[in-house]
Order: C-alpha cells, then sequence, then structure tokens
C-alpha cells in the first residue's frame, strides 16, 4: 500500500516538476533577444526630443543672434578666435562648433584647416539618459567655454590634426555654406533658409 | 537670478532661483553654487557688453565673481578631452 502511495507521489512530484520546467524554458525562449526586432523602450522617446527643444531655446537666449541664426540654417556655430587678435600678431582664426563632435580651428583667410580640439562634457550622475547633454547644450557649453576662457578649453581638449573625427571635405563644405550664408545676408538682408524634413538645421557635420 | 543646470535627457533645469539683495535668497543661492561646483560642475555666466550688446559669457569659481545683475548662471559638466 505505501508502496503505491509512494509511486503516485514520486509520479505527481515527476509531473509538476515537467511542467514547470516547460514553463521555465518557454518563457526564456519568449524573452530571447531578437535579431531585427523592436527593442524594448527603456523611456518616453520623445524625452530627448523635448530636452534638444529647450536646449535651443535657452542657446538662442544667450549667443548672438547672428551666431543662433547661423546654428538653426547651417547645423554650427562660428567663433572668432581672439589670442592672435588680442596680441595684434598672425592671421586670425576661428572655430567651428559642432554638436557633440570636436571644435574645429581654422585660418580665417585661407579657409586653411588648423587642427581638431575633442572636448566632451560627461554627466556621470546621470544613469537614465546616459551622459551626453543634448546637442545644443552641447554647442552652448562649448560656445561659453570659448567665449569665457579659450585658453582653458584649449590647453584641457585633445588636439589632433584635422580629418581624426571631422571629415576636412564636410568642413570646407562647411566653410563655403558659411561664405554663401554671410554672401547672401550682406547682399539681401535676410537668410535664405533650406531646411530638412522635421524642422533640423539645413546640414551638419558628417 | 536663476542657476540652471545643463542636464542629458531634460535639457536646462532649475536648480534655484532668488533676489540677491535679500539675505534669505542669497544664503540659498551661496549653498547651491557651493553644492554645483563641488559636485564638479563649470559655472558659467553669460552677459552682454554695455557698448557693443555682443553676448558674451564668464567662467566663475566662487559665488562673488558672478557680476552684479546677472540674470543667470549655467552650471554643465566639466570639459574632459574627448
Amino acid at each position: 500500500m505505501s508502496t503505491v502511495l509512494f509511486l503516485t507521489m514520486a509520479l505527481v512530484a515527476f509531473a509538476l516538476g515537467t511542467y514547470l520546467a516547460a514553463e521555465s524554458i518557454r518563457e526564456r525562449w519568449r524573452r530571447r533577444p531578437r535579431r531585427g526586432g523592436v527593442r524594448p523602450q527603456r523611456f518616453d522617446p520623445g524625452t530627448e526630443r523635448r530636452a534638444e527643444r529647450r536646449a535651443r531655446m535657452l542657446l538662442r537666449s544667450i549667443v548672438n543672434e547672428e551666431e543662433w541664426e547661423m546654428y538653426r540654417d547651417l547645423g554650427f556655430i562660428r567663433v572668432h578666435g581672439s589670442q592672435n587678435r588680442q596680441r595684434g600678431v598672425g592671421e586670425t582664426y576661428g572655430y567651428l562648433i559642432y554638436p557633440h563632435k570636436p571644435i574645429v580651428a581654422y585660418l580665417q583667410g585661407s579657409n586653411s584647416l588648423l587642427s581638431e580640439y575633442c572636448v566632451e562634457f560627461p554627466d556621470h550622475d546621470e544613469n537614465v539618459y546616459g551622459p551626453k547633454l543634448p546637442d545644443s547644450d552641447d554647442v552652448l557649453a562649448k560656445w561659453m567655454m570659448i567665449r569665457a576662457d579659450e585658453e582653458r578649453l584649449i590647453r584641457g581638449a585633445n588636439m589632433h590634426l584635422p580629418g581624426r573625427q571631422v571629415d576636412p571635405q564636410q568642413v570646407r563644405r562647411d566653410l563655403w555654406r558659411l561664405a554663401e550664408w554671410e554672401r547672401s545676408r550682406g547682399h539681401y538682408g535676410h537668410v535664405r533658409v533650406v531646411r530638412r524634413p522635421g524642422g533640423e538645421p539645413a546640414a551638419s557635420a558628417s | 537670478m536663476q542657476f540652471l543646470r545643463l542636464m542629458p535627457g531634460k535639457g536646462e533645469v532649475i536648480l534655484a532661483e532668488g533676489d540677491p539683495e535679500l539675505t534669505e535668497d542669497e544664503q540659498r543661492l551661496i549653498d547651491e553654487f557651493r553644492r554645483q561646483l563641488d559636485s564638479g560642475m563649470w559655472a558659467a555666466v553669460p552677459v552682454t557688453e554695455g557698448d557693443t550688446g555682443r553676448r558674451e559669457a564668464i567662467m566663475v569659481q566662487r559665488y562673488s565673481d558672478i557680476p552684479e545683475g546677472a540674470e543667470r548662471v549655467v552650471f554643465f559638466p566639466r570639459a574632459a578631452g574627448g
């Protein structure tokens, strides 16, 4: 009698164990990463867009009007270097500030590219969105640093020859676009804005 | 005066706001300023040059460096070579 009871209990335990194991395998199969599938969103996808919109408004309220329009229309800001001017020597130079790309220094007379200054403003306190600031905040931080303390920014940045991260052809195209943009403003007193769909700047560095 | 901080995924966030002329507000602003710099932030003040109207920025390391009449102080993460 006790043998029959034992066998019944063992059978029930085996059946239950098999069922639980099958459920576990099925659940794991359902959660497996799928190639080409949609990855689950960690947060509202509109958050970063809203953050960028706020950042653009702040940038607009802080930089000069012409610089804002340059960023809006061309996707970068040109800032004149101040060191040679202060010393009264040499050819004037400028910087092109791109979002999340190195600052590119160039000679303004010849448009010769001088160097790339790689600088970032990582916020390691932020765990949800990662350390990167919105694009326009990155541009604003670089702009404020160049305006306020160009030497400190350049000293702290990693300097590389042109072409390491920003395509020199792209920079030359941007300098040409900048010249055209300035010419159009000078001749016609207004800016021709060519926009990408979605209201983004006409172009940015590749 | 407003203290703003540039933050990933958020844009700028208002950290503190107050009238530096009022002692209570000023103390709050000083405390917040110190807290931000202690946590590794840099602080910049957007300014407009009186004679030309050009917009510039100055970096400040002490609360007392903030120019009189400044409306905003922007805190942002310390620069690092990329």
